[in-house]
């Protein structure tokens, strides 16, 4: 397990897929984290392998990546499995923050759940 | 004529020089995000009321029996229709004594009440390419969430006196090499949360009091900090393009204002500029319309009869957090996928109606759903560019499905015979 900040955002992907969100085009642009090459040899990952990402607002499946990003952050596209660690609070200004939460992410073997099976979990 | 001169309706930077081929249906010149808007994609069939197909005259009855009964319904999305929708949007809050919140609540809106605040430094994306020799992109990154931006006005496009891409300077200051660092001169990696450090380091610096600065600032050593003043300093004409990185991260609102502070500054030795990279292609409009009719851009409650604006409490998140609507209306927006879950929470157990061209996980939770025609292809009407120039989008191919305007129109003509 290691700890990670969280951040979400735009990919070309996730754009083009996002009219047409019960797709498994979509499905694939937003289920899975970047993390640094780093940490993807310290959790022992292998292509294809899936992570559980927990912050204190929620937990994920998602299936693992090598990314551009720096040792330590991880990268999920912005979405529904993003949103499900993000930190909903607002501080006033009614955007929540959906990058920089601290977190965890550890090798898994449970499943990444469909886009419908996610909504039927909250 | 198969082929027609388009207005592209996918994100801020509106394309109005892409082209549609109506007898193979497919576009050209657009970017991947364009070229997906402008294809043959899975629509919603027909009006529905709990997954039964209705006509559209039933299912905008049910709607506005919904929201009449309500005690307060959210109204909330409006950034991918036309500002003619939104105006009758609008109204229709106000008829219904509901929340107005739209997609800005949970993109750029931080920038908004910086505004208020600060005031913006602005300018037209023309003057960018015609002018601008130094390009901040900062937490943003057009080459996936406006792919043509670049080319058009901001990193390789010819302008008037910035002719090529030689001549301008592309800064990217980001948390993570992103596609767009990958073009640029120069890449500033920050570490997460310390944007607005940074630009008080900045601030600092550029005032001349760069002793107080320490040797490093949020990941960025003060030797680079002092070489990035430098460059600001220098340049002809500076542009900050901001982005999501910016507004929500730690400080949001704070850092915008932060920012328009450090262009004031900069205001006193050159000519600078500060802009958001608006997302949506009409979500600048979602703000604007409401603006000229009730005074405030998004986190509108109607519910005392006349507008009341405050984000802690009217932002759709902190309404549905608080679980204090009874019924929503959606519309060309998807809040079930890109709200926190504690919000989607109340969505799924409060009646839900949808507007919309496309199903989305919206639909899923969505009582009533009304499917819509597309702005830009088969709907036509005014949109507002990022940086506030309106555009007509067209409509070119023909359709059954009504389009926003005529839903709304009809919607509120029920409510005010309901009401009487």
């Amino acid at each position: 397990m290691l700890e990670v900040e969280v951040i979400s955002g735009r990919t070309l992907n996730q754009g083009a897929t996002v009219e047409e969100k019960l797709t498994d085009e979509y499905f694939n642009a937003v289920n899975y984290a970047e993390l640094n090459e780093e940490d993807w040899n310290a959790l022992g990952l292998q292509e294809g392998d899936r992570v559980k990402v927990k912050t204190e607002f929620g937990e994920v499946v998602v299936f693992a990546k090598k990314g551009d990003v720096p040792k330590g952050m991880i990268f999920i596209p912005m979405g529904p499995y993003a949103n499900m660690v993000i930190d909903p609070s607002t501080d006033g200004t009614g955007m929540p923050q959906f990058k920089g939460v601290k977190g965890t992410v550890e090798k898994t073997d449970e499943k990444v759940l469909s886009v419908k099976e996610l909504l039927e979990a909250i | 004529m198969a082929e027609e001169n388009i207005v592209c309706t996918f994100c801020g930077s509106v394309c109005d020089d892409g082209q549609f081929d109506t007898e193979k249906f497919k576009s050209k010149k657009l970017c991947k995000l364009g070229s997906s808007k402008f294809s043959k994609k899975e629509r919603i069939k027909a009006p529905m009321i709990d997954g039964k197909e209705v006509s559209y005259e039933e299912a905008i009855e049910k709607a506005a029996e919904i929201l009449v009964n309500a005690k307060k319904p959210l109204l909330y999305g409006w950034a991918s229709t036309v500002n003619e929708a939104i105006r009758l949007g609008v109204i229709l809050t106000e008829k219904v004594r509901g929340v107005y919140d739209q997609c800005a609540s949970v993109c750029h809106a931080p920038g908004t009440l910086a505004v208020i605040e600060e005031g913006l430094p602005g300018g037209s994306l023309g003057a960018v390419k015609n002018r601008a020799d130094v390009v901040i992109f900062w937490g943003s990154n057009p080459m996936e969430a406006h792919p043509r931006h670049g080319m058009r006005y901001s990193i390789s496009a010819k302008g008037l006196l910035i002719k090529d891409r030689k001549q301008r300077k592309v800064i990217v200051v980001d948390v993570r090499p992103t596609k767009t660092a990958k073009l640029a001169d120069e890449f500033v990696q920050i570490k997460p949360g310390y944007d607005y450090p940074i630009i008080s380091a900045l601030r600092a610096i550029i005032s001349g009091n760069a002793d107080a600065v320490p040797d490093e600032v949020g990941g960025v050593s003060k030797e680079k900090l002092v070489e990035l003043a430098e460059t600001m300093k220098n340049a002809k004409y500076g542009v900050i393009f901001y982005g999501l990185g910016v507004t929500q991260s730690r400080g949001r609102d704070r850092n915008i204002e932060n920012a328009v502070k450090l262009i004031q500054l900069l205001n006193r030795h050159t000519r600078w500029i500060i802009w958001p990279m608006r997302g949506h292609y009409n979500v600048v409009g979602a703000g604007e319309v409401p603006a000229w009719e009730a005074g405030y851009q998004y986190a509108i409650d109607f519910s005392r009869g006349y507008p009341r604006f405050s984000p802690a409490e009217f932002s759709a998140v902190e309404v549905l957090k608080r679980r204090d609507c009874d019924a929503a209306l959606i519309i060309a927006s998807d809040p079930v996928a890109h709200f926190p879950r504690t919000a989607v929470k109340h969505l799924k157990s409060i009646s839900v109606i949808q507007i919309d061209p496309f199903p989305n996980m919206t639909t899923l939770v969505a009582n009533v759903v009304i499917p819509s025609a597309v702005a830009g292809l088969e709907a036509e009407g005014t949109a507002y560019r990022m940086d506030g120039i309106p555009l007509r989008v067209k409509k070119i191919v023909e359709t059954n499905y009504w389009s926003d305007e005529q839903i709304l129109e009809k919607l509120l003509e029920k409510v005010e015979e309901l009401k009487r």
